[in-house]
């Protein structure tokens, strides 16, 4: 027991020791305490008002380690872990307080002092270094996936009941997997692609002037799971008259391993992206997912102490444009129609809060004749999803899903458009939750205007 | 003139190896969890660090505990246990005062009213309003406005200030000049005494003269008198409509001379808020509305009321603005458009923090007709002093922001800072103003409440909460300078 004790206090005084160094101090400062952010905290809200549970009472609490008021004991990485990350706050605060990047260096720190139980340990291994960075491993779990599908395997699970036993939502989890394309056309998509390749006469004169050439990021999890919403996103840039290339060196965008705090890691995967990027001169470079999106408009920060890398990366970043920005800018697609129906748009947080774009896709869907937008309440507050979140703190992601859904449900939508793969996935869970999957569907922004086009 | 030497309080609780904070008595802890039930009591160091703070800069210090009571019996029952204990009761709502009035500068429990946060009942037969201390502000006025009523305070922090907050600072807002503050919408209170008892003042009356106001007295009374539990606020009908305006100006004394001409015209603007080049670029860095961030000064104008006066006075008062050497006068064209600005407004103090770590803000108080006057003085001082003021605020009631941005670590300007201040709480008295105008008194003025009312006065108030709070357990150290007890301080 003394022991234990003994760790944990080497251990949380390594961490202060850390803060001291690493956390920046002026970003600290700059919170003014004005608690503007607090309203827009899907945890505040979700906790019933606690301080503790908000992005002002976690900056407390993270300049209060470096101040040597506070130990960074168990409670304060529980609160460090339950924020969602969607950064509602920094949209809110008059202040400008970059709390997303005062999260992750935190949340960094703490990782770095953390002994996982093997398990865990193991799982991290695989999944963040040896299954998303390397395209073709994730590439053989899409087809093993498929081979799941397609073959009376899923039926058999799910008609046993065997998910139920185990803990959390696996058997809901397990009901929203997209639908995986066949392995012939996973492994088809490994060859690089250059689509739209005309020659310069064959472009009539007056488009000439504002033809571009996009490359488009395609993801890691995006280009298995979510292959048809890749294909679409390629369609779209092509009915838009852009010569979109897909470099074939580009890897994973490390989002997902800074948020779980393997910095370093991300900043290998930024370079190797940087590079892949860099080769070719292109006026954009395009992300369909949200989260990607956003992590990948500030890969400088990653490389703040590195003049090379911030100036290459500086490079990277400013090209950086959402799908939905693209098109909007273009305005080349062809007249858009769908059947009449009610169509609502849940905002990805990082699309909105990290990228700041939140009128594009509105002002797409505005443009499909037929569709009616309804603007959904609190449709910028996050939907649970966040990454992991959903599996790692299901309780407060499952209540957050079911108020959202209270305000989906109010739009009487028929389709309720994302901008993220995660935001879909969880909305996809939101109407099997609420009961209305014969009422509703879930699609993807790219996936909805491609539909929308005459064929 | 009595003046004691201003200083920036830093009050930080520091904990060596193996030391703790201060805990709770146990026997005191154990009665507060018979009361409300152990989950709502807490003492953890990561609760405490919580409820250190409030919006003021550089004033931090650890509660013993906080409390969250469920019901006006239950902060009787806490109340009696603590003045029995003599253990400090420092009342708290969101927590975004100014003038560090929620900091448990002396320990004591926090007591938060989250789980006390329900309207009662809209009377529109009285046209009143019932809540309980933890409705947020923005949340009541949207539940009145669904009824065609309206409650004008409208303090910046709105869409996050408690309405027990409210009462207890007597907050202003961007309307104060029309409609009053807080002080002028409270007809009754339900409150709980130091000892214990719970009394009711006032009621749904429009006259009521039996006694003392205590009504007013505990409005403003920043929780050192009682805890307020309840209260019944006055509504007003809706006004029918509402119209915005910017008025640009290349010259700052323009802009104020143009503020004292509106109001001799006899002419009440429902807002009339006066914003300076510093501050109009560092809100435009935030809300990107397209403020003109090359002008001296703007003046944000907002009348509200029947169509036919609304568009007389946005006229008279465009005139005003053109005979004042106006550089553009724009008008809203919707009214979200006119919400745009008001908004982007509110965010001025914490938007000017954008430009240095630590921003300082104060709200002396003149006669409006001193209006040009001050601020003509205010930029006097900060050259005098070499310190970076950025001056915002309610100008149409004198009410002025004056915020110095500057950081907290740098000693030397801090100190410059202190004396520009001290320069400027002189002046306003001077002219026949306050030392504060709506923020409150808190532990930031109290050095200097004397200036405003002298010793006399100060000591009049002191026998007030004296017999209020013979133990002086309701949110001590703040208002008075001097309190009884002091915990460590340092730095």
């Amino acid at each position: 027991m003394t022991q234990i004790m003994e760790t944990r206090k080497t251990q949380s005084q390594g961490i202060q020791a850390d803060f001291q160094k690493r956390m920046d101090y002026d970003e600290l400062l700059n919170c003014t305490r004005c608690g503007f952010c607090q309203p827009t905290c899907p945890t505040f809200i979700e906790s019933g008002g606690k301080e503790a549970s908000s992005p002002r009472g976690r900056i407390a609490h993270m300049k209060a380690v470096v101040d040597g008021l506070l130990e960074p004991d168990e409670n304060f990485e529980k609160e460090l872990s339950l924020c969602l990350g969607c950064r509602a706050c920094e949209t809110a605060c008059p202040s400008g307080v970059k709390y997303g990047h005062l999260l992750e260096e935190a949340r960094d720190i703490v990782q770095q002092y953390k002994k996982h139980s093997i398990p865990v340990r193991l799982i991290r291994y695989i999944f963040l270094k040896q299954l998303i960075p390397k395209q073709n491993r994730l590439r053989v779990v899409g087809s093993l996936l498929w081979f799941y599908q397609r073959t009376g395997i899923q039926w058999l699970i799910r008609k046993s009941g065997f998910l139920r036993l185990i803990p959390g939502n696996m058997d809901d989890m397990e009901s929203i997997l997209p639908v995986i394309l066949s392995p012939k056309q996973l492994w088809k998509r490994s060859k690089p692609i250059i689509i739209n390749k005309r020659s310069n006469n064959e472009i009539p004169i007056n488009k000439q002037s504002s033809r571009k050439k996009v490359g488009f990021f395609s993801g890691c999890i995006m280009d298995v799971m979510f292959l048809e919403t890749n294909r679409n996103t390629l369609h779209l840039l092509e009915a838009s008259g852009c010569e979109a290339v897909i470099p074939r060196r580009q890897t994973c965008c490390g989002a997902l391993h800074a948020h779980a705090g393997e910095k370093n890691d991300a900043r290998e995967l930024a370079k190797q992206n940087i590079i892949a990027f860099e080769k070719e001169d292109m006026d954009y470079i395009v992300t369909n997912a949200g989260g990607c999106g956003a992590f990948l408009d500030e890969y400088e920060m990653l490389f703040k102490d590195d003049s090379e890398w911030y100036n290459r990366s500086k490079r990277f970043t400013e090209r950086i444009r959402d799908i939905s920005e693209v098109l909007l800018e273009l305005d080349s697609l062809p007249p858009l129609n769908t059947h009449s129906q009610k169509v609502t748009y849940q905002d990805s947080c990082h699309l909105k809060h990290g990228m700041g774009v939140d009128k594009a896709p509105r002002q797409l869907l505005r443009a499909v004749d037929g569709a009616q937008f309804i603007e959904m309440k609190e449709a910028d507050r996050c939907c649970g999803s966040a990454g992991i979140y959903n599996l790692v703190e299901t309780e407060m992601s499952m209540q957050i899903l079911d108020h959202k859904m209270e305000h989906v449900k109010k739009t009487e939508a028929y389709t309720l458009v994302t901008a993220n793969p995660g935001c879909l996935l969880q909305m996809k869970l939101g109407i099997k939750r609420a009961g209305l999957e014969k009422k509703m569907r879930a699609v993807h922004i790219v996936d909805f205007i491609a539909e929308s086009i005459p064929q | 003139m009595f003046r004691k030497q201003y200083r920036i309080y830093m009050i930080i609780l520091t904990l060596k190896d193996g030391e703790v904070a201060q805990m709770l008595d146990s026997v005191v802890k154990e009665k507060l969890c018979s009361i409300v039930g152990e989950a709502h009591v807490q003492d953890d160091q990561l609760t405490l660090v919580s409820y250190s703070y409030d919006a003021t800069p550089n004033f931090q210090s650890l509660p013993d505990a906080v409390v969250s009571p469920g019901n006006t019996e239950e902060v009787s029952r806490i109340v009696k246990v603590c003045n029995e204990h003599k253990v400090p009761i420092i009342p708290r709502g969101s927590g975004t005062n100014l003038c560090a009035g929620t900091v448990p500068s002396e320990g004591g429990i926090v007591l938060l009213f989250s789980r006390m946060n329900k309207i009662l009942e809209i009377d529109e037969e009285n046209l009143t309003v019932t809540v309980q201390p933890g409705v947020i502000t923005q949340t009541l006025i949207e539940a009145v406005e669904e009824k065609e009523l309206f409650y004008p305070p409208d303090p910046s922090s709105m869409k996050i200030s408690t309405l027990g907050g409210n009462i207890n600072e007597c907050s202003g807002g961007l309307r104060g000049l029309k409609y009053g503050v807080t002080k002028d919408y409270v007809l009754g209170l339900e409150a709980v005494m130091p000892n214990g008892n719970i009394i009711r003042t006032g009621g749904k009356l429009a006259k009521d003269v039996a006694g003392y106001d205590l009504t007013k007295l505990l409005v403003g009374s920043e929780g050192t008198l009682a805890i307020i539990t309840e209260a019944i606020l006055k509504l007003i009908p809706n006004p029918e409509t509402k119209k915005t305006m910017l008025v640009l100006f290349e010259n700052m004394e323009h802009a104020a001379q143009a503020v004292s001409e509106i109001i001799s015209a006899k002419i009440i603007p429902a807002t009339l808020e006066f914003i300076d080049n510093g501050t109009l670029r560092a809100v435009e860095a935030f809300a990107h509305i397209g403020l003109p961030t090359d002008m001296e000064a703007v003046l944000l104008i907002e009348q509200d009321g029947a169509i036919e006066v609304v568009e007389r006075d946005m006229l008279r008062i465009a005139e005003i603005c053109e005979q004042e050497h106006a550089f553009s006068v724009q008008m809203a064209n919707t009214i979200e458009e006119g919400e745009k600005l008001t908004t982007a407004r509110r965010s001025a103090l914490t938007a000017l923090s954008r430009l240095r770590p630590t921003t300082i803000l104060e709200d002396a108080t003149v006669p409006r007709s001193k209006i040009a006057d001050m601020v003509r003085a205010v930029n006097r001082i900060a050259g005098k002093y070499q310190v970076k003021i950025c001056t915002f605020g309610h100008a149409g009631d004198g009410n002025l922001h004056p915020t110095c941005v500057t950081d907290i670590r740098d000693k030397e300007e801090m100190h410059r800072v202190e004396q520009a201040f001290e320069e400027i709480f002189a002046v306003a008295v001077d002219m026949g103003g306050t030392i504060t105008g709506e923020h409150g008194v808190g532990m930031m003025k109290s050095p200097y409440l004397a200036w405003k009312l002298g010793e006399e006065g100060v000591e009049a108030m002191r026998n007030i909460k004296q017999a209020f709070d013979p133990h002086n357990i309701m949110n001590p150290g703040k208002i008075f300078a001097k309190s009884a007890r002091k915990r460590v301080v340092v730095g």
